[in-house]
């Protein structure tokens, strides 16, 4: 029955949605106080509805109820229960199903923290959420059912969940990644919201910014722990990999950095109005355009997920609605918007219009590399393409170190006016000590001079060293805001360190290894030790062991192993990983290649650790703004003024 | 910085068009150039037995690892193996290096490569899905071409799953 439960109140929180979107606006078309506060009402019923919805599905996992075909075909009774449970969001239904929830939560969020909305917008932002939750509930309800029972016959055991998800990656990397995903719908439904009114004023600009950052934040948490998870469970020691799916992530993350700057820009001095709104609109576009790419199958992928046509179709539609609808929306009511204040070219403002054009520069590559394959076969009529890691690396690379640049003198920029004094004339000196200090440090450590490597090194300790420099000369920091945005910018230059290092002086060896036989690779001795059988609770291993070793010292017993799911039929290398601040020790196994010979990736990676570090700093940053006083201050005279207004 | 009589703003929005038309021409200019250099072409099987791909520049083959084809060869981590659209067309596939987990004779497979003159494909990637039940949409389209439609059950962009068509269930 509990199945039966969790799609009967899937039901429910379909029908609240419809509720949702249309009483409330309903009630603002009549002026009716009455229908106008009925939203969050709803709203919380739709959380609670997907939520017991959502627990049903837990709940099945957790039984082993292989009578439901999405539990059968994703999970075994072998499986330990931590995977049981993430299981729920191992592949399309389950997943799609905690997208919806993450929705409904938003929309709960923002029906409980908007005492700064005036009824009215409060009523037309919940209506929007409303018609998007119903829509996305509806998609499940119609092409994916996670409540689907296998009766009368359903199997005696389950197909067990793919072994490449078994993991702590799993766990985490889908929930925080729909976070940031759905999140953006807050940003958008208050954009579509304030074109309705026609009214765009610093209020909406204020907002918007918490709810546009928090989002950005659990994206940024995703992209990072997805790009972890790659490193160490897919095997390979990658970290990005261009691949299109990746792509779909990234695209939103761009676009919401630029849309966060230029909220500050919107807020602080009025300007940049209409384009915020359209970077709010493209933002969460992309990430549909993501779930789109994902879902229907139309990109070659690792990250593909099972697909039937209706659903591509669905999704399609719902994208073309969504997209169509608020550009449409925006083309009648921007052209009303004007921004009245002006900058100079050396102003703060302006500062943020070239992150703003630059990001969006970089999504617009990005965006063009992934779907050209699509295009290109569409114009050459079936002929099909990839577009490889080379283009991406080519145009990616070049827009985002002028974006670094702009980064190493923008955040002590002001508003209207920047004197050359501040921007050059206080700074010179360590300006030029940067480069002369890189040079040398690269020169001791690597006894080399790698020219672009420098470059881009010099890049991310010149932004270090002005925020370092910036926080001294302002004696400390008085806002969260401040801080928060000192930690992202610091965050981004430890990434693009752990990025640069790592890509040019990581030691790669493929190699075929006898049970004795031992190999250098930068500096650390690797000694192959022998292969062992190992069983798991639902698998058999081989496991190898390498005895590393530095000048004679002990560093790590490594023990990589190549997996046999026996359930799921399936071979998965497991890389065994020494990590260390300042380097990575990788080993993995790859097959038996002849008697007791093994392949075997080795590598070192210096500074790997940095870009994950880095990514969880930024997301720490945009954390760290939400605590800023002036939000909770601010939003109560807001609240004041637009009661003043509206009366 | 004087353009002139202008007035500030006026000269800040010119500047600031000038500045878009150059910056998104020379994006654009540069991002068609290195797409044009790094687009890999698909070829099935039978395009390349029949000397329809090009030799000597990077572009992706794809097939069905033939049974009994695979072969460890020399000292290192050189292999060998046969691709095929399981008619008649057979491409042989060389590659140094370790091959992705779920290569196994009787999958579908991607190489990135370039063909010699003597019509061997030297593979420097090879790509199987992280699913064994998943088969790359360009395989199932070359299987298609060679067998008619509907030959190829349970594949192509139909089936990329994580879930379903595990067999047994349905």
């Amino acid at each position: 029955m509990i199945p039966e439960f969790g799609h009967f109140a899937l039901i429910l929180a379909f029908g609240l949605s419809i509720a949702l979107a249309i009483l409330p606006a309903v009630g603002v078309y009549r002026r009716d106080a009455m229908l106008m506060q009925t939203g969050p009402s709803i709203a919380t019923g739709i959380f609670v509805f997907m939520a017991f919805s959502f627990g049903c599905l837990v709940y099945s996992f957790s039984q082993d109820d292989f009578s439901v075909a999405y539990v059968a075909n994703n999970s075994n009774s072998a499986l330990p229960i931590q995977y049981k449970i993430s299981a729920v969001w191992g592949a399309h239904e389950g997943s799609f199903l905690l997208w919806t929830l993450i929705a409904s939560g938003w929309t709960l969020a923002v029906a409980t923290f908007s005492r700064g909305l005036t009824f009215d917008m409060k009523a037309r932002v919940l209506a929007v959420l409303g018609l998007l939750c119903a829509g996305f509930a509806a998609f499940l309800l119609f092409t994916s059912n996670p409540f689907d029972r296998n009766l009368p016959f359903h199997p005696a055991d389950g197909a067990d969940l793919n072994p490449l998800l078994q993991d702590f990656g799993l766990i985490v990397h889908p929930p925080m990644l729909y976070m940031g995903y759905v999140g953006f719908a807050v940003p958008f439904a208050l954009a579509i919201a304030t074109l309705t009114t026609g009214r765009l004023d610093a209020a909406w600009a204020r907002w918007s910014r918490p709810w546009t950052t928090a989002a950005w934040a659990f994206l940024t948490v995703g992209i990072t722990l997805g790009s972890w998870w790659a490193y160490y469970e897919l095997g390979w020691g990658g970290w990005w990999f261009w691949d299109a799916v990746e792509n779909a992530s990234f695209m939103p993350w761009l676009v919401g950095t630029a849309l966060i700057h230029s909220l500050a820009a919107s807020e602080k001095r009025g300007v940049f109005k209409s384009w915020t709104v359209l970077l709010a609109i493209s933002t969460f576009s992309l990430s549909l355009l993501g779930a789109f790419l994902v879902r229907s199958g139309v990109l070659t992928s690792v990250h593909a997920f099972a697909v039937d046509p209706t659903r591509g179709l669905y999704i399609l539609v719902f994208l073309v609605l969504v997209i169509g609808g608020s550009l449409t929306l925006y083309a009648f009511k921007a052209s009303g918007i004007k921004s009245e204040a002006h900058f100079e070219w050396n102003s703060r403002e302006a500062m943020l219009l070239i992150n703003n054009l630059l990001l969006v520069v970089a999504t617009a590559s990005v965006l063009l590399g992934t779907l050209y394959p699509l295009l290109y076969e569409v114009i050459t009529d079936g002929k099909k393409i990839s577009v490889g890691p080379p283009y991406f690396n080519r145009v990616f690379v070049p827009i985002v170190c002028l974006l670094f640049l702009a980064m190493v003198v923008s955040p002590f920029s002001r508003w209207r006016k920047t004197s050359v004094d501040i921007l050059i004339r206080q700074h010179w000196p360590f300006l030029l000590a940067t480069p002369v200090a890189v040079c040398v440090v690269t020169y001791l450590v690597t006894n080399g001079i790698d020219m672009l490597a420098i470059g881009v090194e010099t890049l991310a300790v010149w932004i270090l060293v002005m925020l370092v420099r910036h926080w001294w000369q302002s004696g400390s920091i008085n806002s969260a805001s401040k801080l928060g945005m000192m930690m992202g910018h610091a965050g981004i230059a430890v990434a693009i360190l752990g990025v640069v290092v790592t890509v040019t002086y990581s030691e790669e060896r493929d190699v075929r290894m006898s049970p004795g036989d031992s190999l250098v690779v930068a500096g650390y001795e690797f000694t192959f030790e022998g292969v062992q059988k190992v069983r798991g609770p639902n698998y058999l291993a081989d496991q190898a062991e390498f005895n590393v070793t530095s000048n004679g010292d002990f560093v790590a017993k490594l023990r990589p192993e190549k997996r046999f799911y026996s359930v799921a039929q399936n071979v998965m290398t497991e890389a065994d990983i020494d990590p260390g601040l300042f380097r990575d020790v990788f080993v993995a196994l790859g097959e038996n290649v002849g008697e007791s010979a093994w392949a075997v990736r080795i590598h070192v990676k210096p500074f790997v650790r940095w870009i994950w570090l880095g990514g969880l700093l930024v997301a720490l940053g945009g954390f760290v703004t939400l605590l800023d006083k002036r939000y909770r201050r601010v939003r109560e005279v807001v609240s004041i003024n637009a009661v003043g207004s509206a009366a | 910085m004087k353009f002139g009589r202008m007035k500030s703003h006026r000269r800040n929005r010119l500047l600031l068009i000038v500045f878009i038309v150059c910056a998104a021409g020379g994006a654009t200019t540069f991002a068609l150039f290195a797409l044009n250099e790094n687009i890999n072409l698909f070829y099935s099987p039978e395009q390349i037995a029949q000397g329809e791909a090009p030799v000597g520049k990077t572009i992706r083959a794809g097939g069905m690892v033939l049974d009994n084809s695979v072969n460890r060869f020399g000292e290192g981590l050189g292999v060998s193996f046969i691709i095929s659209d399981l008619k008649s067309a057979q491409v042989t596939v060389e590659f140094e290096g370790i091959l992705p987990d779920l290569f196994r004779e009787g999958q579908g497979v991607i190489a990135l490569g370039q063909l010699t003159d003597e019509g061997v494909f030297v593979a420097k990637e090879v790509l199987a899905k992280h699913d064994e039940n998943y088969m790359p949409p360009e395989v199932a389209a070359a299987l298609e071409e060679a067998h008619g439609p509907g030959a190829v059950q349970g594949a192509g962009t139909g089936t990329g799953t994580y879930s379903g068509n595990q067999g047994g269930y349905e």
